[in-house]
């Protein structure tokens, strides 16, 4: 099989194999074998496409195909989504009992569309991926649709980041405005004022993507989705793909002058603020979703620093911590039916092999030195400080504060559960009390990924990947190194002793959503209400009006031209009647009834026009050949 | 062969007039004869070349009015035989849909097939005169369809504000073909010959009046916003099938008749007034959106978003006549996206309206607040209309993003701030979100409690019209080899 081949099938299996499951309701048994035998043979073709780094093409829209290519930045990222998507479907095949062809179908699509993301050559192709990642991600937060809710938090993720996904269709246009065409490395070429808009719309859909800030709580609501849902889309493929895609653009964002400075400055900003949301968070799921904010944050911030490879590798060991800690989260919650970080005291203690993995990846996540995010991060604030101080200062906050929410939650799970640890058991769902081997041996094989992959930042494997991306190789610094280090240990053992604070603002996920509710939804909506009921109210009664007086002008002249003076006189005497009616100070018994017996009779005669008797239709439509009778008469007198 | 499509259907209904035949076998010959029409396209599309500019693939002209310079002049090209594929494909999913009607079926498949070929003469149509004939007739046809089959007590009057709306509208179309005629250097009604004649060029005013005339017939057509009033009873009040060939296929016959006929005929008042058109559009595209996001019954909201979905289409034909801002390249990309918006509205609109009809055909109501939980008891009907709720907000994949990528790029290259509209595919996807919600989850309560999901002749009418979104929207060159050339040849000629 050729490379070329294999990159079609790496997209078009899981895509065909996923529709397919999504229309056969009734391969309950059989979809969780498929879909994992898809994932694994996905997983090959995902590495063989990394080594020969293919490009296909077929003919799309006018001067754009549907544009596939595999470089360097994408041979990282293929294998990485392709292998969490299996490991968390072996996950599932333990966690989701009813349903299965629509939820493995529905995740297998979203896997064809997360891979074609990462190999998407132009704009077109990115964006046909990128939206039906959104829209998967909608059905699949909504998958248990019978809690209404559940699937208002999909169309609260799915509307927030098309909001964003906007952008990208204002940069298709800039991109061609600009002469650029719609390649996506061809993007800096466009001119001035069009590179500013493609760079702005490219930014916004990233931003929205990666739920940096102000978007951020979408991911919020998007834990409603069964877990793993979050442990792909919400960690590993869909925020990840935000911040790839501004990897990918990190060109194009230094040659404005001004984005890549905004990114940097909005991922250092998520970075701290979304990291105290994690802190804040009572509930385990919340706490993680608000830390892949917050880490997708460095990410940004790397894309903005044009670091591409310390970008990458934070964004792969990211991906495996955070699916790792998203699989275990799902395990307990299947098992003791609960999300409340109390109520988990114990639970790392009660099933040992999920308890540890689960520990090693938070501790990556805290930052602690060796594990992955350690260096990784690190290689991010080193190019931070070779910038400015202050971006320096800000993510190294940051990572304070990822060093505590971690610490947090690996105390929530060793703590020795109490008498108050099972008072709210089951309060989510039905907890199996069970926790089998498929769901703990995923999170074996991803946290050790979140133990070692760290490396990637570190010589000599970072200068392989700075060459894969073709960049100058760079390393986090020594200092740097130390600093964090020591602080993250600092904070992690602290956390064992002290309770960090849990503001409200913070707790609130900094009040976002009520934000969007109140300044763009309600508006929208009360906008929206208004200019139905001058539609109705307003357009259509003109509409209606124009067409009753000219009834009303027509009833006149027929009634002329039937009875001549007859009515001629009628109008006379009505018009006479009605003004005597105005003028008189006195009540006329009989002159009101005249009055009110033509008003009647004019009425009816409305009513009749209007209630389309064929006759009348016929009357119109011969009205109207007249009309054209007398047009073409006109005209061949104009001819003469 | 064009004529053998045009009339076969009309035939067929003349046929159906004999009382004697038995209602089933009604149902069945419309069912053959919409097949067979469909077949006939489909050999017609097999052997299509775009043919050479100023001149129409498959032309048949005879003499019919010699005294005024009309003729029976027929013919395709990239901009009609797509609306021709279109249009007898949606008649077919109608016929399909009918197969379960008992109401009058033998009548109301001679009305149909009627309608069908009034249809499709308006699009192979390439004489002012035929053109306008057959456009009147689509108006009568449709105004018997709502009056006689519509459901509610307004159905008379919705009918006859649909039809005299309409109608009113075409008297403004004909006055602007009559202005085309007169001021011919050799007075005609023949389409192509307008074409390369050109007849007002050089005359701001009179070819601007003229322009006003033909662009309110056609904007009472499409309908763009203010004129677009009569489209929501009209579809409260239509049966299904009516509704969809209302929105699949009669709109477009506004939509066509900017680029047939008022873009290449006019082009130097086009220029002239790109701008208040590229207005309308922008207004249609946010104003339709909104409107329908505040609409509590479902299938009013599906028609309100058809003054959306047409907004793109007169935005992109807007666009198309600022000639000397952009790239000719972008303008030609919004053209193409217009093009492929008629035909992907056309099946994703006459799917939906397909599909909510059985809302009432079962629960006797289109209220958003009578349903809730719908996936429980009709998973077939969820999945689809979850898919032509995705379709129609534009999802990739599907033909609505085919259309709208390439209007919105073409636009946004051109003029940059026509991005405004792109607000209109957010307030789209909110307003068929917060549908599907209202409609399919939470517990299965009020109009869904023993609601029966689709049978089969609904599946099989609505479920191909979105294969066929599908198809065009991963396959897009089937459709676009054929559009590209003639939108390529439109925008050279209304940049004349």
């Amino acid at each position: 099989m050729s490379a070329t081949a294999a990159l079609w099938l790496l997209v078009l299996l899981p895509a065909i194999a996923g529709a397919l499951l999504c229309l056969l309701p009734r391969a309950e048994r059989v979809a969780g074998v498929v879909a994992v035998g898809v994932a694994a043979v996905s997983l090959v073709l995902a590495v063989v496409v990394a080594v020969a780094q293919p490009t296909a093409a077929v003919p799309f829209i006018a001067g754009a195909g549907f544009d596939l290519r595999v470089d360097g930045l994408s041979a990282i990222l293929l294998p990485t989504v392709a292998a969490v998507t299996l490991l968390v479907l072996i996950f599932a095949a333990g966690d989701i009992r009813e349903g299965r062809p629509r939820f493995y179908g529905l995740m297998l699509i979203f896997a064809a569309a997360a891979l074609l993301t990462a190999v998407a050559g132009n704009l077109v192709t990115l964006l046909f991926a990128w939206e039906i990642m959104g829209a998967t991600s909608y059905a699949l937060i909504g998958f248990w649709w019978r809690d209404g809710h559940r699937l208002a938090s999909g169309t609260t993720a799915f509307i927030t980041t098309r909001a964003g996904d906007l952008g990208l269709y204002a940069a298709a246009g800039a991109a061609l405005g600009g002469g650029a065409g719609l390649g996506l490395a061809a993007l800096p070429d466009a001119t001035a004022g069009w590179r500013d808009v493609v760079a702005a719309g490219i930014l916004v859909a990233a931003l929205g993507k990666a739920a940096q800030l102000p978007f951020s709580f979408w991911l919020s609501r998007a834990m409603d989705g069964p877990s793993p849902v979050s442990a792909l889309l919400h960690s590993a493929a869909m925020v990840a793909m935000g911040g790839y895609l501004l990897l990918r653009a990190a060109p194009l964002l230094e040659s404005t002058g001004w984005a890549d400075t905004a990114a940097a400055w909005i991922g250092a900003a998520t970075a701290l603020l979304l990291g105290a949301v994690a802190v804040a968070q009572r509930d385990v799921k919340q706490l993680l979703a608000a830390s892949t904010a917050a880490q997708l944050g460095f990410v940004v911030l790397a894309a903005g620093l044009s670091a591409q490879g310390a970008g990458v590798a934070h964004l792969v060991a990211h991906a495996s911590t955070k699916a790792a800690l998203f699989i275990a989260a799902g395990a307990w919650l299947t098992a003791l039916g609960t999300r409340r970080l109390s109520s988990l005291a114990g639970a790392a203690r009660r099933w040992r092999v999920l308890g540890v993995s689960a520990s090693i990846a938070a501790l990556a996540l805290a930052g602690i030195p060796p594990l992955s995010l350690w260096a990784t991060k690190d290689a991010v604030l080193t190019a931070a400080l070779e910038e400015s101080l202050w971006l320096y200062i800000v993510g190294l906050a940051a990572s304070a504060l990822s060093a505590v929410y971690a610490g947090k939650l690996i105390v929530a799970i060793w703590r020795r559960p109490d008498a108050q640890t099972a008072t709210h058991y089951d309060e989510d769902e039905r907890g199996t009390r069970h926790v089998g081997a498929l769901e703990s041996a995923p999170v074996a094989v991803l946290a050790a990924g979140a133990a070692v992959l760290g490396m990637l930042a570190l010589p000599p494997l970072s200068g392989a990947v700075a060459q894969a991306i073709g960049q100058e190789p760079a390393a986090p610094g020594v200092w740097e190194l130390v600093a964090s280090g020591a602080i993250a240990l600092v904070l992690v053992l602290a956390a064992t002793r002290w309770r960090p604070p849990e503001p409200r603002w913070a707790a609130d996920w900094l009040g976002l959503e009520l934000a969007a509710d109140r300044l763009l939804v309600r508006p929208t909506l009360r906008l929206a209400d208004r200019l139905a009921r001058v539609d109705d109210a307003g357009i259509d009664a003109a509409a209606d009006g124009a067409a009753t007086a000219s009834l009303a002008i027509a009833r006149r002249a027929a009634s002329l031209d039937d009875a001549g003076i007859d009515a001629a006189a009628d109008g006379a005497a009505a018009a006479s009647l009605a003004i005597a009616r105005g003028a008189a100070s006195f009540d006329d018994r009989g002159v009101d009834r005249s009055v009110d017996g033509f008003a009647r009779r004019i009425w009816r005669a409305g009513r009749d026009s209007a209630r389309a008797q064929n006759g009348q239709l016929h009357h119109y439509y011969a009205q109207a050949v007249a009309l054209l009778s007398v047009a073409v008469v006109l005209l061949l007198v104009i001819e003469r | 062969m064009l004529s053998a499509i045009v009339f076969l259907p009309l035939v067929a209904a003349l046929l159906l007039a004999v009382p004697a035949i038995p209602d089933r076998v009604a149902r069945w010959i419309w069912v053959a004869v919409a097949a067979v029409d469909l077949a006939l396209v489909a050999v017609v599309w097999a052997n299509f070349e775009e043919p050479p500019e100023g001149q129409l693939a498959f032309e048949e002209r005879l003499a019919w009015i010699p005294g005024v310079g009309a003729s029976y002049h027929i013919g395709v090209d990239g901009l009609s035989l797509p609306l021709v594929g279109m249009t007898a494909i949606v008649f077919l999913a109608c016929a399909i849909y009918a197969l379960r009607d008992d109401d009058r079926p033998r009548i109301q498949a001679a009305l149909f097939l009627f309608l069908q070929s009034v249809s499709l003469g308006v699009f192979v149509a390439a004489d002012l005169i035929l053109f306008f004939v057959f456009f009147d007739l689509s108006i009568v046809g449709m105004y018997f369809v709502i009056a006689g089959w519509g459901h509610g007590a307004t159905a008379g009057r919705s009918a006859l504000k649909f039809f005299l709306y309409t109608f009113l509208g075409s008297l403004a179309l004909l006055l602007g073909f009559i202005g085309l005629y007169v001021s011919a250097d050799t007075p005609t009604f023949d389409m192509v010959e307008l074409v390369e004649m050109m007849p007002l060029q050089g005359e701001p005013v009179i070819g601007g009046a003229v322009l006003a005339a033909i662009l309110i017939g056609l904007a009472v057509k499409t309908p763009t916003v203010p004129f677009h009033t009569w489209l929501p009873p009209a579809h409260t009040d239509a049966p299904a099938i009516g509704s969809a060939v209302l929105a699949g296929v009669l709109l477009k016959m506004g939509t066509y008749g900017f680029v047939r006929i008022a873009m290449p005929m006019l082009p130097e008042a086009w220029q002239d007034w790109a701008w208040p058109i590229i207005i309308v559009g922008v207004v249609s595209v946010l104003y339709g959106a909104l409107v329908a996001l505040a609409q509590r019954d479902v299938k009013r909201m599906v028609a309100y978003t058809s003054v959306n979905h047409m907004g793109y289409v007169v935005l992109a034909v807007g666009v198309a006549g600022l000639v000397g801002s952009g790239t000719d390249d972008a303008r030609r990309l919004a053209i193409v996206g217009a093009e492929t918006q008629m035909v992907s509205h056309g099946l994703i609109t006459a799917a939906l309206f397909l599909l909510v009809g059985v809302l009432r055909d079962r629960a006797g109501t289109y209220e958003l607040s009578a349903y809730g939980g719908l996936a429980g008891p009709a998973p077939r009907l969820t999945t689809l209309f979850a898919i032509g709720a995705f379709a129609s907000l534009g999802l990739p994949a599907f033909s609505g993003f085919i259309a709208e990528f390439q209007i919105f790029a073409g636009a946004v290259g051109t003029a940059p701030i026509t991005a405004v509209a792109l607000l209109g595919i957010l307030l789209t996807a909110a307003m068929f979100l917060r549908a599907v919600q209202r409609l399919f989850a939470g517990e299965t309560r009020g109009g869904s409690i023993g609601f029966r999901d689709l049978s089969a002749t609904e599946l099989w009418s609505a479920g191909p019209l979105l294969a066929l979104s599908l198809l065009i929207g991963v396959l897009p060159r089937v459709i676009l080899d054929v559009i590209e050339p003639a939108a390529a040849t439109l925008v050279d000629l209304v940049g004349r």
